[in-house]
C-alpha cells in the first residue's frame, strides 16, 4: 500500500479523441465511394483500350457506318431521366415518405430497364450487320467497354429491385437509408461513365 | 432487429449528404443542355473542322461530368472529412496517366513498327 501515494491524481476526464475533428460515423459511404473509384480505374483501362484501337477495323465495318445517333440520344435521355428520378426518390426519403421513395425508385428502375433494352436492341442490330466482337479489334474494344457499362446497369437494376423489396418489408430504417445512399452513388456514377461513352465512343466514333 | 434499433438510437442526424429539389433540377437542366449541344454539333455537322468538334464536345463532356459530380453526387471538399475528394483526385491522376500514357505510347509504337500503314517514308 506504500506505493499508492505515487499514483497521480486522476483528472476529471480523459480525452482520447481529438474532439474538434469530425469523426466519420459510418465508414460504409466512404468505403463505397472508394469502390466506385476503383471501378473508375476499370473504365479508364477500357477507355484507353478503346481509344488505342479506335481505327483498327481490320477492313470491317466502322462505327461511323453503323452508329444510329438518334437512338443513342434517346438512350442518353433515358439514363439522364433515371438520374433525376433517383434524385426525387432521395428527396422523398429525406422527408420520410416510404411510398414516394418506392414510386420514384421504381420509376428509376423502369428508365434503367428501358436503357438496357435499347442497348441490347442496338447490340443485336450491330451483330446482325456483321459487327460482332470477333470481327475486328475495334468491335472487341467497343463491346467490352459498352458491355461493361451495360453490365453495371444490369446489376444496378437487380440491386434496385432488392432494395424495393427491403423497403416494402422493413420501411425506411437506418440500414435501408444507407443502402439507398450507396445505390444513389452507384447510379449517378454510371451516368457519369455514360457521358464518357456517348462522347468518346458514339459522337467521336461517328465522325471518323 | 435489436441491433437495428440500437443503431437508429445512436444516430439522430441523417447520414450522408442532404439534397435539395433545386439542386437536382439545376443539375438536370444543365445536363440536358450539355448533352443536347454536342449531339447537335455532330448530327448537324455544324463545325467544318473535325478536330475542333472533337475538342469542343470533349469540353462539354468534362463540364457535364463536373455538373453531375456537384449536383448529383454532392461532391465537396468536406464530406467524409475530405477523404472523398482526396480519393477522387488520386483516381483522376491515375486516370490521366492511364489514358494519356496508353495513347502516347501506342501511337509511337504504331508509328515506329508499322511504317507502311502510317504512310511515313
Amino acid at each position: 500500500m506504500s506505493h499508492s501515494s505515487a499514483v497521480p491524481a486522476a483528472p476529471d476526464h480523459f480525452d482520447f479523441l481529438v474532439r474538434d475533428e469530425h469523426h466519420v460515423a459510418n465508414g460504409t459511404l466512404l468505403g463505397f465511394w472508394l469502390y466506385l473509384m476503383s471501378d473508375c480505374l476499370i473504365f479508364a483501362a477500357l477507355f484507353a483500350t478503346y481509344s488505342v484501337l479506335s481505327q483498327s477495323y481490320a477492313g470491317g465495318p466502322t462505327g461511323a457506318e453503323l452508329f444510329d445517333l438518334p437512338l443513342v440520344a434517346l438512350n442518353t435521355s433515358f439514363l439522364l431521366f433515371s438520374s433525376i428520378t433517383y434524385g426525387f426518390a432521395m428527396l422523398q426519403m429525406q422527408q420520410g415518405k416510404l411510398k414516394g421513395t418506392m414510386i420514384w425508385l421504381a420509376t428509376t428502375g423502369v428508365f434503367g430497364a428501358a436503357f438496357l433494352g435499347l442497348e441490347l436492341f442496338e447490340f443485336y442490330h450491330l451483330i446482325h450487320e456483321g459487327a460482332t466482337p470477333q470481327r475486328s479489334a475495334y468491335w472487341s474494344a467497343f463491346f467490352t467497354l459498352v458491355g461493361t457499362h451495360g453490365l453495371h446497369v444490369t446489376f444496378g437494376i437487380i440491386w434496385l429491385i432488392t432494395l424495393l423489396l427491403q423497403l416494402r418489408k422493413h420501411g425506411l430504417t437506418v440500414p435501408n437509408r444507407r443502402r439507398l445512399f450507396c445505390l444513389s452513388m452507384f447510379w449517378h456514377f454510371l451516368d457519369v461513365v455514360w457521358i464518357g461513352v456517348f462522347t468518346i465512343v458514339y459522337l467521336i466514333g461517328s465522325m471518323s | 432487429m435489436s441491433e437495428h434499433n440500437q443503431h437508429s438510437l445512436d444516430h439522430h442526424d441523417e447520414e450522408g449528404p442532404h439534397s435539395t429539389f433545386s439542386g437536382y433540377m439545376i443539375g438536370f437542366i444543365a445536363s440536358v443542355i450539355l448533352t443536347a449541344i454536342p449531339f447537335w454539333l455532330v448530327m448537324a455537322d455544324v463545325l467544318s473542322s473535325r478536330n475542333a468538334t472533337v475538342v469542343v464536345i470533349l469540353g462539354f463532356a468534362l463540364v457535364q461530368i463536373l455538373v453531375h459530380m456537384i449536383y448529383f453526387l454532392h461532391m465537396n471538399f468536406h464530406s467524409e472529412g475530405g477523404w472523398n475528394m482526396l480519393s477522387l483526385i488520386f483516381t483522376i491522376v491515375l486516370l490521366f496517366i492511364t489514358l494519356a500514357g496508353s495513347l502516347w505510347v501506342m501511337y509511337h509504337m504504331n508509328a515506329n513498327m508499322m511504317p507502311g500503314m502510317m504512310g511515313s517514308t
